[in-house]
């Protein structure tokens, strides 16, 4: 069965100033499965991560030419950044939930988007927490600041605060590099319950995390993608000299 | 060997002496104001002293309430804190995260020269622009002079600027960028991720800046002195004058003599007092942020 692409990455070239940080990245993302990025610090994973919802634009002298397409559309050709950042939604590597009440971080993106009406806003706080498995954790104190959360909740409550301005693209960066194994594996179940709705593009450092999560994987290194496949055959039979090395601990 | 070892000694305790300086002259001040105070109160009443409303100190027999006075410290400075920190504020959002780096250079010299001016200079600036401003502008409907709470809030206000920016600035910078991310990527413009955002984060250091720009506001004597009109009345509205504490302190000290000049003497131990509610607050605050 072939899915559909959600994202089209055609011949992207990145530069911050006078580094070339991507080099001629050609990608095809399908819908409604998991793409794990890996390769060693530095190799562009989370760069391209960041391409996809455009959080690049923040960065001083980055220049981009080629064409990251979604839903066919050129998300770097006349498109708002508002409305491409609710399509494509965002988990950082540290949890940010904002200072402010569990209800309110959810709240937020909604209102960023104009909806007002108090029962609608809690029906859209309680699906998405649902979604992101925290509900049953934080029902009864929605009003208490969102600070007060371990760590594993904190990020399961921003990936809650990342569907809730329903999005069909969730971009994961290193979201569990920062949380214990527990915490850690309630993510990884979470994310194949996700899947179902939602494309997901997952950078990770933790290899075993891209076997047990993703259908695809993309290795990195030096800016370039040097191998691109189903997760499986990339780590069982591996095309690339490069990749087996960095697969079998060769370095990195 | 030996010689060395009390070189280090000898050291150690100039360098405690000089660390006690400051601490020494807290408690001296403190000890002498309120020392110097007791006196006056005892035989004034302190709560005549506090709450009468009428400051005669020539008359006979003389009657030493500075309620006037109080109530003309709170109000001009809660009219410079509504002054001063909405534009305060909005400047230190501006240069944070609105403002290109070139004109940062030059902005922020400027904000901060702002606290170098010498309040005699604030004064002149208050006489020669704001008074006639303020009269020109309301005396024909609201009647005073020009010299009143409006113009002393005015000026005090463009005083603790200054304060407010520099340490809201500083409060605003502080707060981690994964917040303003974080905003962003829920597709929030520049303008919400700011103010939704980040500002919320760095409420109480905000609050420690409008704290210490109240206890700039509250001390300054001479600029106010220049505009205030200084009656030693009850206020009668923002287009009147008013006098507050430090001016009774400063107008009348030179002449002053006996139970007058005591009086003046608690009249800055009260000042004092509200300074040290401040401080407290402000530390309380600061504490909170981290």
């Amino acid at each position: 069965m072939a899915a559909e692409e959600k994202i089209g990455i055609n011949d992207l070239n990145l530069w911050y100033g006078k580094f070339q940080a991507l080099k001629n990245v050609n990608l095809s993302i399908p819908e409604k499965e998991i793409m794990a990025f890996i390769g060693p610090s530095g190799c562009g994973k989370s760069t391209l991560l960041k391409t996809l919802n455009r959080m690049n634009d923040l960065v001083d002298g980055c220049k981009i030419t080629g064409e990251v397409l979604l839903d066919g559309e050129d998300i770097y050709y006349n498109m708002d950044t508002s409305l491409l950042r609710k399509r494509v939604g965002m988990v950082f590597q540290k949890p940010n939930p904002f200072p402010m009440s569990i209800f309110d971080n959810i709240a937020f993106g909604p209102r960023t988007h104009g909806i007002r009406n108090r029962a609608d806003l809690a029906t859209i706080v309680e699906d998405s927490l649902r979604r992101a498995a925290i509900w049953d954790e934080v029902k009864d104190r929605l009003r208490s600041s969102a600070l007060g959360l371990s760590g594993g909740q904190q990020q399961r409550l921003c990936i809650a605060r990342a569907l809730s301005v329903d999005p069909d693209v969730l971009l994961m960066d290193e979201p569990t590099s920062a949380l214990d194994p527990i915490s850690t594996s309630r993510i990884e179940d979470l994310t194949q319950e996700l899947k179902k709705r939602y494309t997901i593009v997952i950078v990770t450092h933790n290899m075993q995390q891209a076997t047990r999560i993703s259908d695809r994987t993309a290795f990195f290194l030096m800016g370039e993608i040097v191998e691109c496949g189903r997760t499986e055959t990339l780590f069982s039979t591996p095309q690339d000299k490069r990749t087996e090395d960095y697969i079998t601990g060769r370095f990195g | 060997m030996n010689r060395h070892k009390w070189i280090e000694k000898g050291a150690e305790a100039f360098f405690f002496l000089c660390a006690l300086t400051a601490v020494l002259s807290v408690a001296l001040i403190s000890l002498f104001v309120f020392a110097n105070a007791v006196p006056a109160l005892r035989e004034i009443g302190l709560l005549e002293f506090l709450t009468g409303t009428r400051w005669k100190p020539t008359d006979v027999p003389p009657s030493f309430g500075i309620l006037p006075m109080i109530l003309g410290s709170l109000m001009v400075t809660g009219g410079a804190i509504l002054v001063g920190v909405p534009v305060g504020l909005l400047t230190a959002v501006f240069l944070a995260y609105f403002c290109p780096k070139p004109a940062y250079r030059v902005l922020k010299p400027v904000t901060e020269l702002l606290a170098g001016i010498p309040s005699i200079v604030y004064g002149f600036f208050g006489v020669m622009v704001l008074v006639p401003l303020v009269r020109d502008t309301f005396s024909a409907r609201f009647g005073g002079d020009g010299n009143s709470i409006l113009t002393a809030s005015l000026l005090l206000g463009i005083m603790i600027l200054p304060t407010v920016i520099g340490i809201s600035e500083a409060a605003i910078r502080a707060v981690p960028d994964s917040y303003y991310e974080g905003a962003l990527a829920l597709g929030a413009t520049h303008e919400r991720s700011v103010f939704c955002a980040v500002l919320p984060a760095a409420k109480s250091g905000i609050l420690a800046a409008v704290v210490l720009g109240i206890g700039r506001a509250i001390g300054e004597t001479m600029a106010v002195i220049m505009v205030a009109g200084n009656q030693a009345r009850m206020p009668k509205g923002i287009f009147k004058g008013i006098r507050t504490l430090t001016s009774n302190i400063v107008m009348e000290m030179g002449y002053a003599a006996d139970l007058h000049r005591e009086a003046l003497i608690a009249t800055g131990a009260v000042l004092f007092f509200f300074i040290l509610l401040i401080n407290l607050a402000f530390a309380v605050l600061k504490k909170k942020q981290k």
